[in-house]
């Protein structure tokens, strides 16, 4: 063996090569099969895309960084289940380009959050944390009250439509009106927008005004799904799946 | 910098200048507005000033020496000097976004400065920033001295040192701007992904056609690891960017991996970041500079290539440790927690060897502060890596993921370990690039010894009271079965820990600075090319 390594050492394509092999072995054999097992590819029939008002405030809150602090993934353990509610599906994120799993709990796990507050709440806490929770280290958001800027939406539903999120042509030619409709019940617009995405999402003035669309609506629309999107994870928990 | 290159390399320098001034011009013009415009200017900007450099002193005198059998140290000198400024401002926000966890309002109102936004800055700025640099201006010191061969050509370096700090420079302005893919350790957007992967093939390519030149049989163990360095991150780099740009004239693009795929990519990403980024590349540097300072060569051989081909081998494996009761399929989990363990071997074999390698130089241990920076950093190298592999069994990953343990964690490999391994290297080399015999203050190495030392006990013994305080808060529960706390107590809990972390990080930081003004006081002075020295063996061979 030392003999061997010995010549190796004298060839650098030769150690190049060795590299290559030993450092793609491991990858390949964890990550090739998730593509493939049940467990990892199988979709719920009542999993639903995010609307283009919730895709902008994912947009909005990949950009603050909450993702450095707050996880979306409840694990399989008693206290979590207790804390959060049922523990996230693979499936449950399987339109998320990317993953928002996280890795720092500074702040609670926001995976099933929708519904948990009004969205009086979340203005008030997102502009100000500590009117609301007056020990929170959390930063303020003051200037999520200005417009927010739908022109990108089309192509950003285009884009994920390739990736295999299904949107149809229809959804991706109404984007920018649809963030409008979500955030004005009521509206012909809504009636629209629901004709597209069915019953499911909300359509609320989520910022409180709905006469301005903010990137608080965004934001807040985003914020009133996470976990709403199926209902797989209560049934996972009632049929006490592993 | 333009004095060490001959009139026909100046010509070339000027082109690729204009070209990448073209480049700049070419995305401020197509994307308009927004954050790649600015990333354009700044590309134009960066190649304007090139061209007036180099046009500048294009017909200044050549060089004066017989090049092919002189090494070339300008590219690790000015490599070194970003290092010591990305340092200051990777530990600078290190320090703020510390205080801001304490005091959530000491920041201006703007969106710019919000904790979300510093963050990657300092974790980009710290890993990339100093890390890279100091990885790819060691690199080129010993690839030249323990292969006894000039760098294959005189341009190249400069590209890439000068191409990866400009990724770098996109890659934390976009995120102050709020650009950002969202990965941990791969924020960067689409455009300057691209752009690193250019830059490491001319990096790639630098390398093994000077190793074609060495004078020497062998190729060091050493440049076994930089090689192995540069080789996974370009394959992680490309595999876990892969991402799909709403327009290509926007920054904003989606990863075409989605779900659980993309949460594995990600930590086979993240963890091999670590694994060949903050570990292979150090150990490079480590296996070099450490016998050099102690003038005694590597204890055992055949114990680096076991440990070697064991940190390559192993490490890959291990991402799925992130995931931990997570929706990742068990089997992945459990593949990754092995492996982890496993790691353990190779992992203290290199701790070990480094360690041995010092016996019967212990009384230069207590007498040299540069030394003991390499010490110390082994040491760490060794508790971290035994740290590493306890959190990667399961229970233990149940208390310890999300909270601050395994920031506490984080940071006992990367101060203790990858920021005291370079300051071993800049001390040991900084002298020599000065033509100096030793720095001009060995009393502020002293002080910058022991206030790195209190910083990094301070921050991890407080990160780790930290974390599992949280964990094991989050998982009590009262007699009546209900949970004891409630979240919010938690990070009221934290508020302690917190403000000893940044008094830690802060001391840390203040050695930083000494350092860089000792190296700014060793250089001045020194002519450029001063330590361009003729091919002779050094003590490493
Ligand atoms: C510095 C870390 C930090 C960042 C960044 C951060 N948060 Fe928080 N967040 C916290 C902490 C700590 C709490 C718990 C105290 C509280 O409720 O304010 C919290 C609580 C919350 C809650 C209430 C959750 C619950 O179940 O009670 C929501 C919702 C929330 N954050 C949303 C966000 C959003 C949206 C962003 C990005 C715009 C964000 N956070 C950024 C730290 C952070
Ligand atoms: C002056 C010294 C430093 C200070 C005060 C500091 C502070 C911090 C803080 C406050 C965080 C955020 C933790 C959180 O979100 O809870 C962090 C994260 C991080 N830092 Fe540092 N840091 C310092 C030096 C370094 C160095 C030298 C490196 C690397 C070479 C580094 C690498 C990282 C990494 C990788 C993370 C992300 C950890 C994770 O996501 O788990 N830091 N640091
Ligand atoms: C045998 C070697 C090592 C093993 C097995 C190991 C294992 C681990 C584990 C289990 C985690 C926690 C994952 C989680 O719960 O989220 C982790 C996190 C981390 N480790 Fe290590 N570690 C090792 C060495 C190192 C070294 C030497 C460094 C730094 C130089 C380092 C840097 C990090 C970073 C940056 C993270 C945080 C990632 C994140 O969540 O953002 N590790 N490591």
């Amino acid at each position: 063996m030392l003999k061997l390594h010995y010549n190796l050492e004298k060839i650098s394509m030769g150690l190049v090569a060795a590299i290559i092999v030993a450092a793609s072995i491991g990858g390949l054999v964890e990550i090739a099969p998730l593509f493939t097992l049940d467990e990892t590819v199988e979709l719920p029939g009542d999993l639903r895309p995010n609307t283009p008002l919730e895709l902008a405030g994912r947009e909005i809150y990949m950009r603050e960084g909450c993702y450095a602090c707050h996880s979306q993934m409840v694990r399989s353990l008693a206290d979590e289940l207790d804390r959060y509610g049922p523990y996230s599906l693979a499936s449950e994120s399987a339109y998320d380009h990317p993953m928002l799993w996280g890795s720092k709990r500074t702040g609670p796990d926001l995976a099933r959050l929708g519904g948990k507050y009004s969205d009086d709440w979340h203005v008030a806490h997102l502009i100000d944390p500590r009117s609301v929770v007056p020990a929170s280290i959390m930063p303020s958001y003051p200037w999520l009250t200005r417009p927010l800027d739908t022109a990108l939406l089309p192509d950003a539903l285009a884009t994920l439509a390739r990736l295999g999120v299904p949107y149809d042509k229809e959804m991706i030619a109404a984007a920018e009106a649809d963030a409008l409709a979500q955030s004005r019940p009521g509206t012909e617009a809504a009636d629209g927008f629901q004709a597209r995405y069915g019953a499911r999402p909300a359509v609320q003035a989520f910022d409180g005004d709905p006469s301005r669309l903010t990137e608080l609506d965004a934001l807040i629309a985003y914020l009133q799904s996470l976990g709403t999107l199926t209902d797989a994870p209560y049934r996972a928990l009632a049929e006490g799946a592993p | 910098m333009t004095a060490t290159l001959t009139l026909p390399e100046r010509r070339i320098g000027l082109f690729l200048s204009v070209l990448l001034a073209l480049m700049g011009l070419f995305m401020a013009a197509a994307a308009r507005h927004g954050v790649m415009s600015l990333h354009g200017f700044m590309a134009l900007g960066l190649g304007l000033g090139l061209v007036f450099l180099i046009g500048g002193s294009l017909y200044d005198p050549a060089p004066p020496h017989r090049r092919p059998d002189r090494y070339y140290d300008a590219p690790t000198r000015f490599g070194l000097t970003l290092t010591l400024v990305w340092a200051i401002i990777g530990m600078g926000v290190g320090v703020w976004v510390a205080a801001l966890l304490y005091w959530p309002e000491a920041t201006p109102p703007w969106p710019a400065t919000s904790f979300g936004r510093l963050r990657p800055v300092h974790t980009t700025g710290i890993i990339f920033g100093f890390g890279g640099n100091a990885l790819i201006a060691t690199s080129f010191h010993v690839l030249q001295r323990t292969s006894r061969a000039r760098l294959a050509d005189s341009i190249s370096p400069w590209v890439v040192v000068l191409g990866y700090n400009l990724f770098c420079a996109w890659a934390v302005t976009g995120y102050l701007m709020g650009s950002t893919q969202s990965k941990e350790y791969a924020e960067a957007e689409w455009y300057a992904d691209l752009w690193l992967v250019v830059i490491w093939v001319t990096y790639f390519t630098l390398y093994l056609r000077t190793l074609a030149r060495r004078n020497e049989p062998h190729i060091y163990v050493a440049n076994w690891y930089y090689l192995a360095f540069i080789l996974v991150v370009a394959m992680l780099h490309i595999v876990n960017n892969l991402a799909l740009p709403v327009r290509l004239t926007t920054a904003e693009s989606f990863p075409v991996w989605s779900g659980v795929q993309d949460a594995m990519v990600q930590w086979w990403y993240g963890h091999n970041a670590v694994a060949f980024f903050l570990t292979a590349g150090f150990l490079g540097m480590l296996y070099y500079f450490l016998p050099v300072r102690s003038g005694r060569p590597i204890w055992s051989y055949r114990l680096s290539i076991v440990s070697f081909w064991g940190i390559t081998f192993f490490y890959i494996w291990v991402g799925s440790h992130h995931l931990h009761y997570t929706a990742l399929p068990y089997w992945a989990q459990t593949l990754g927690m092995t492996f982890s363990v496993m790691l353990l071997v190779p992992s203290w074999a290199s701790a070990g060897n480094a360690i041995a390698t010092l016996n019967g130089a212990w009384h230069k241990v207590r007498d040299d502060a540069t030394l003991r920076f390499m010490f110390v950093a082994a040491v760490f190298y060794g508790l971290s890596t035994f740290e590493g592999s306890f959190l990667a069994i399961r229970p233990v990953n149940s208390l310890s993921h999300y909270t601050d343990w395994t920031v506490g964690h984080v940071h006992s490999g990367t101060l203790g370990w990858v920021a005291m391994i370079i300051f071993g290297a800049i001390y040991t080399l900084v002298p020599q690039l000065g033509g100096k015999r030793q720095m001009a203050s060995p009393r502020a190495i002293e002080w910058h010894f022991w206030l790195a030392v209190t910083g990094t006990l301070i921050y991890v013994i407080a990160m780790w009271n930290a974390g599992i305080t949280q964990g094991l808060m989050w998982r009590a529960y009262d007699r009546n079965g209900a949970l004891s706390y409630s979240f919010v107590q938690s990070v009221q809990a934290m508020a302690p820990y917190y403000l000893l972390r940044t008094i830690g990080g802060a001391l840390f930081l203040t050695g930083a600075v000494l350092c860089a003004w000792n190296c700014r006081a060793t250089l001045r002075g020194a002519r450029e090319g001063a330590a361009d020295r003729p091919l002779v063996p050094q003590p490493a061979e």
